[in-house]
């Protein structure tokens, strides 16, 4: 892009320069000069500059911040060094807060992708009222997590509740779903996942639309079923998407905060913190009875570097995964 | 030449643009002065108020008319939670906050550690006005007095006659306040009746350990931390440990509760299953039984507390000191405050005075509850007014009522094991210190 808009700049100014320069010599010159040199980095400064305000300066000041004994209302205190990092590692909620995190995102981004690309492939299918369908599976997007929680915490109650009323036709005792660790978070997982699923099905079905339909004519003539097509045709068609599709996921599910929070009444995820994620942890810390800053801006950055740890993890898997097409592409051309 | 100008100015506006991007972060800190250039003529006082503190546009506008050139608004929040995180926002950040802003009971120990945040409100006028623990809990130990009482929670117990009724217990008033207050009024004497209840084929006497817990921690002086140095005490204090022996002892053992966590969604749908027979009720809780328990019928409240008296809520009007007019404020915050406003509160929303005349105002001790069988409320919660006392709050008070209520909700509600559940809440008290 850069280079498209620099270059008919110079071709402008050259034809004028042979006519100017005898006339006059001097500041328009010099001004002209720094226009040239100058103005690529303006055009593009705003970016950078809104990177600065909006990204850069709060990472770097939650790292300030985090060194120092901070107070949310008595503001900063003194310098503590890395006390805040080594206060925070010892307490065993800040470890349940890593685990929960991390159980329910396998347990919400696994069955909802896995669904998504289900969905999608039905909803590819020449079916009737399609727009219908395709609107259909984007209305949970829509609702307010607010809203969904408030929900799904009275479907998952533990003694009134429509879903172990339901198991307990079917002759199972009644599961803690706000007492127990893993069912507490396949209740937050069924919240994320009717959250998601229609606007990552979404995503799919748009890149399916995308594959050549002669593929699935030839698979069609080699005698390949329904099934056979999805998965020998759709899903490597399908791989840059899923990766786009998982990164998302892997940020949004590190950073859950709405739905365990307003599981139950209290917002703390539960009395032993069966459900407190990473970022409910933040806020008790810095919002709750410790209103300490420091230590809050401490359990952030652990976060981010945990994000930015999966996130390395998740650009190498993306590259291998396109240097794989390339090589492919390259043995389709030694076929032919 | 031309396209260097246009060029030029493209870039003058690029960098323009790009110093009001700058600016426009520090131009928030402007706002709060704007009210200054008016004067002593034209005063607009903000109050800053969350659920229902009873206050209406009449009784403002008679404030307005006695008080020409002010103006007051009411800026009310949702929750309690929403104003507290509002406040400590704005008090962290120096500006924006209202000229009064009300604050709950529960969280203002944690703003007692700021006073020069807060306008001193010390007023000889107003000597005597609240009740001796309604005061105590905003002065600090210098003797500023940091808010003006508006509403507080006695409670009385509120059950359901029916109930008690089917059980073979009696169904009336009178009746069940002797019941309840056995030999000497002890919690013991409580929990009894509630064997008794369960004798006479009855399910759940309270609702939840957690619920009881709050009585009976109310009713000491200073269970958690040392008044003088703030020091942690809950651990060591045998009174805590007493207590939660007690508590676990009369939820789980006897099984006396319904083993729910309150406002939970158990809990809210128990009404309608008669979940429980008794629950500790102060005044604003009357609204919320009501709300929960459509088509219920048979509550009604009784006029005893176990161990004589207990606090439950209520709230503080303060003035922050970052406010541009804080003498009109604090004229504004007496004047709610006054037994009459605060009697007109209570007949709009059931917020009950903790003004020692509010609480003798015929119009306060007459009022009636229909929903409540009748009960004269009034007069019951202005007699449970009496004698509470005034539990030390510190720094940590809440941090570690927290860790006991997560205990015992684990106890209680989850059946864990009340032993492990008591080494974790001392592990999480240490872990304060």
């Amino acid at each position: 892009m850069a280079t498209s808009t620099t270059s008919p700049q110079l071709n402008r100014g050259g034809p004028t320069d042979p006519g100017r320069t005898p006339r006059r010599v001097g500041f328009s010159q010099t001004l002209g000069r720094w226009d040239v040199k100058l103005s690529p980095y303006l055009y593009i400064s705003p970016f950078f500059i809104l990177f600065a305000l909006t990204g850069l300066f709060p990472l770097l000041y939650t790292a300030f911040v985090s060194l120092h004994d901070w107070n949310l209302i008595g503001g900063k205190g003194e310098f503590v060094g890395f006390e805040n990092y080594t206060y925070v590692l010892q307490q065993p909620n800040f470890w349940k807060g890593i685990r929960n995190t991390f159980s329910i995102f396998f347990i919400s981004t696994i069955p909802q992708l896995i669904l998504a690309i289900t969905i999608a492939a039905m909803l590819d299918a020449n079916l009737r009222a399609k727009t219908f369908w395709r609107m259909g599976v984007l209305l949970p997007y829509v609702i307010a997590p607010v809203a969904v929680s408030l929900i799904f915490g009275k479907l998952f109650a533990d003694q009134s509740g429509i879903i172990n009323t339901l198991l307990g036709k079917v002759g199972v005792d009644p599961i803690g779903w706000h007492a127990q660790v893993l069912p507490s978070h396949i209740a937050i997982a069924s919240m994320v996942d009717f959250r998601w699923t229609g606007f990552n099905t979404l995503v799919f079905l748009a890149a399916m639309q995308a594959i050549p339909r002669d593929l699935y004519e030839a698979a069609v003539l080699d005698g390949a079923n329904r099934v056979r097509q999805f998965f020998s045709v759709t899903v490597p068609m399908l791989r840059p998407t899923i990766i786009f599709v998982v990164i998302t996921s892997t940020i949004g599910g590190l950073q859950i905060f709405d739905e365990p929070r307003l599981f139950d009444q209290v917002g703390q995820g539960g009395p032993s913190r069966q459900w407190m994620t990473a970022t409910m942890y933040i806020y008790e810390v810095g919002w709750g009875n410790q209103k300490s800053f420091g230590r809050a801006s401490a359990v952030a950055w652990i976060l981010f570097l945990i994000i930015l740890i999966v996130g390395i993890i998740n650009f190498s898997i993306t590259r291998r995964i396109s240097s794989d097409e390339s090589s492919k592409k390259a043995r389709k051309k030694v076929v032919r | 030449m031309r396209k260097t100008t246009s060029k030029m100015w493209a870039a003058a506006a690029g960098v323009t643009g790009i110093a009001l991007l700058a600016t426009a972060c520090s131009s928030g800190s402007g706002d709060n002065t704007s009210d200054d250039s008016t004067g002593g003529e034209n005063i607009t006082l903000t109050v800053a108020t969350f659920n229902e503190f009873g206050y209406t546009e009449d009784m403002f506008k008679a404030y307005e008319e006695s008080h020409p050139g002010i103006t007051v608004k009411e800026k009310k929040a949702a929750t309690s939670n929403e104003a507290r995180e509002n406040l400590n926002t704005r008090l962290a950040a120096g500006s924006g906050l209202s000229d009064i802003e009300a604050v709950d009971t529960d969280w203002m120990p944690e703003l007692m550690q700021y006073p020069d945040k807060f306008v001193d409100l010390t007023d000889p006028a107003l000597e005597g006005r609240w009740l001796d623990f309604k005061t105590a809990a905003v002065t600090t130990p210098d003797g500023k007095l940091l808010g003006y009482g508006t509403d507080f929670g006695p409670e009385g117990i509120a059950y359901r006659g029916d109930l008690l009724e089917a059980a073979g217990l009696p169904k009336d008033r009178e009746a069940v306040a002797t019941l309840i207050k056995g030999k000497d009024n002890s919690w013991d004497d409580y929990f009894a009746a509630g064997k008794e209840y369960q004798a006479g084929g009855g399910g759940a006497w309270f609702d939840s350990a957690g619920a009881i817990w709050q009585g009976l921690i109310y009713q000491e002086k200073a269970p958690y931390e040392d008044p003088k140095t703030n020091e942690i005490i809950a651990a060591d204090n045998p009174r805590v440990k007493e207590i939660y022996d007690q508590v676990v002892q009369a939820a789980v053992t006897d099984n006396l509760s319904a083993h729910l966590s309150q406002w939970s969604d158990d809990w809210t749908a128990s009404f309608q299953t008669n979940g429980f027979a008794t629950m500790l009720a102060p005044g604003w809780m009357l609204g919320v039984i009501e709300g929960n328990s459509a088509g219920v019928t048979g509550w009604d409240l009784a006029d005893v507390y176990p161990g004589g008296a207990g606090n439950w809520g209520g709230s503080f009007l303060t003035v922050p000191e970052q406010g541009a007019h804080p003498k009109e404020a604090k004229e504004l915050a007496a004047w709610l405050t006054a037994p009459e406003q605060q009697v007109q509160a209570f007949l709009n929303k059931g917020t009950v005075p903790s003004q020692v005349d509010g609480l003798k105002d015929p119009k306060f001790t007459g009022a009636v509850n229909a929903f409540f069988n009748n009960a004269p409320t009034g007069e019951i919660l202005a007699n449970r007014g009496q004698g509470i006392i005034s539990t030390y709050k510190g720094p940590n008070f809440f941090a570690i009522n927290d860790a006991m209520q997560s205990a015992l909700t684990e106890v209680d509600v989850n059946k864990g094991n009340p032993d492990e559940q008591w080494n974790t809440f001392i592990t999480a008290v240490n872990a304060l210190g």
